[in-house]
């Protein structure tokens, strides 16, 4: 079978499985939104300085909230989902089986960005009517092509987190610890405009500040140019390539003894 | 195809210092059921996972389908089908959807229909896996398995937990496999199994072969001496045959010549008027070898 058709039916049975776990499906896309409106009613009627002239929290909130679609549809579904099939030895069925390592790997990845690409739309729509956000247009290549980096790169995270997970129990505490605590500290619950400058720093070292960046630049409506933010895509990269060698590094088939 | 389907020589595999495969031989030919039999942890899953390819070995020489397992190509890879010992299946997808799936990643696999009534599970092909009861979800382990309609089938523990009925369909299944021509690489540690399925039979313990050959000849039983058991009424004599008395009250003679021994025995018993009591003849059962072979080496 070739490369295209092995991939497209990988793709198709992941989505089968996953629209036929409906409470699954349901808070995958619930969750973002959830955040989305509780964050523009406790902040809403706040002002946001970061870009330039005072602008209204909600227009922070739905480029931050697309941010994080991205990455709880990339790394966190990819870590999970992954590290349950390597568990309960659908993967180590699947490895006797001619399948080639890349075709599970690509559907998979492939599957994870259909979800992201589809909880943006939703999340940019329900922006525009509810908080009246503007849609990027000059910007728009720039927010397509931070957006495919990044979801790039939180699905390479995913997988390499996965071969770090013990097991599937522990899964949850992982994914979770692994990601929370970077999320309140790179601009996407909350704008760091008060905090302290080795927090800053620190926050800078990780992808998700600059994945966040590069979206918020690209939304700004009052970004000069074409929107692209250089410096956020490198490191992304960075950490694009970094996840890819700790995946091939540590991705196994077999559950893990003890 | 190739005649030899198996061939293992001097095969070991350690988990750090414990020797779970300890230098083991293995022949199995083209089209025939050849049955691993062991206790739990006597090596029978590492060595069929060696097989397969899912593992790698210390030692030895392994041919699998004229390859080596442990390279893993998608050739080989595609001759084969294996049932590993634990299930791990998508729950969310149908029957019919899991077969379909499966049968996508092989050259030339078996129809679904036919895979569907191989393995008995007709009505339920619209039913999601996690609706499934056990052996249900077993057969459709073996139906996948089965997907690329393999040369070489391995079946680790096939039917462990299931039912006695359950057991019984599931050996009908695996005879209708060897009636199509396939070769069969199954481990158990039953031995009712083993003696209803296999052609040959391999008995492991703790890592080494201990006997190996057709269930009716398997550990010296033809050539087997016979056993005579019976009770002596109180009071009575005792026939001019060497006895030897057991713990619950009833005498054993053990012979290699039955028709002989019976003779004489029934002709004395007759001529003193001894009627025996509870007169049974037997040969060891493929349990008693087992048992014996087991037990030594565990000792």
């Amino acid at each position: 079978m070739n490369v295209i058709g092995l991939t497209v039916r990988q793709v198709r049975y992941e989505n089968k499985s996953f629209w036929r776990n409906p409470f699954s499906a349901f808070f995958t896309f619930a969750f973002p939104l959830m955040f989305l409106v509780i964050f523009n009613l406790l902040f809403g009627h706040d002002t946001y300085r970061g870009f330039g002239p005072k602008v209204s929290t909600s227009t922070f909130y739905t480029p931050a909230i697309v941010a994080f679609s991205v990455i709880t549809a990339c790394y966190t579904n990819i870590a999970m989902t992954v590290t349950i099939a390597r568990d309960h030895g659908i993967l180590k069925r699947l490895r006797g089986t001619p399948l080639p390592t890349w075709g599970y790997l690509a559907g998979r990845i492939l599957h994870a960005i259909l979800i992201a690409a589809l909880l943006v739309v939703i999340v940019v729509a329900f922006g525009r009517v509810f908080y009246d956000v503007d849609i990027p247009t000059t910007t728009l290549p720039a927010f397509i092509v931070s957006l495919t980096v990044g979801a790039a790169t939180f699905c390479a995270l995913g997988v390499a987190v996965s071969g770090l997970i013990p097991n599937a129990e522990a899964a949850p505490a992982v994914v979770n610890a692994s990601i929370l605590p970077l999320l309140f500290i790179s601009d996407i619950f909350i704008p760091l405009e008060n905090a302290p400058k080795w927090l800053v720093t620190f926050s800078n070292i990780f992808p998700i500040k600059h994945f966040a960046h590069a979206i918020l630049t690209a939304f700004n409506p009052f970004t000069k140019g074409a929107g692209f933010v250089v410096t956020d895509l490198v490191v992304m990269a960075v950490w694009c390539a970094g996840g890819l060698a700790m995946a091939l590094r540590f991705f196994t088939w077999e559950p893990r003894m003890g | 195809m190739p005649e030899t389907a198996i061939q293992v020589r001097g095969l070991r595999k350690s988990y750090g210092a414990v020797s779970a495969v300890a230098g083991i031989d293995l022949s199995v030919c083209a089209g025939e059921v050849f049955a691993l039999l062991g206790p739990n942890g006597a090596g029978k899953t590492t060595t069929v996972e060696i097989l397969e390819g899912h593992r790698r070995r210390d030692a030895g020489e392994v041919v699998v389908l004229d390859a080596d397992p442990e390279l893993g190509t998608r050739g080989f890879r595609s001759r084969i089908g294996i049932v590993l010992q634990s299930t791990g299946l998508q729950p969310y997808l149908t029957v019919d959807e899991v077969i379909e799936l499966f049968r996508g990643y092989y050259p030339n696999p078996l129809p679904l229909d036919e895979i569907v009534s191989l393995v008995g599970l007709e009505e339920k092909r619209h039913e999601r896996v996690l609706r499934l009861s056990g052996g249900q979800q077993r057969r459709l382990d073996v139906a996948i398995g089965l997907a690329g309609n393999p040369e070489l089938l391995f079946l680790d523990e096939p039917t462990t937990g299931f039912d006695p009925s359950a057991r019984h369909v599931a050996w009908n299944m695996i005879r209708g496999l060897q009636s199509l021509g396939k070769t069969v690489f199954l481990t158990t540690h039953y031995m009712d199994e083993a003696q209803a399925l296999a052609d040959r039979v391999a008995i492991i313990v703790d890592g080494a072969i201990v006997a190996e050959g057709p269930p009716g000849t398997l550990g010296g039983r033809a050539d087997a001496a016979t056993r005579i058991r019976f009770h002596l009424p109180p009071g009575s004599s005792r026939p001019p045959i060497q006895l030897t008395a057991q713990t619950d009250g009833s005498v054993d003679i053990v012979t290699p010549d039955p028709t002989q021994t019976l003779y004489d025995l029934t002709s004395w018993a007759l001529a003193n008027g001894v009627s025996l009591l509870g007169l049974e003849v037997s040969k060891p059962s493929l349990e008693d070898v087992y048992l014996s072979l087991t037990r030594r080496e565990i000792s």
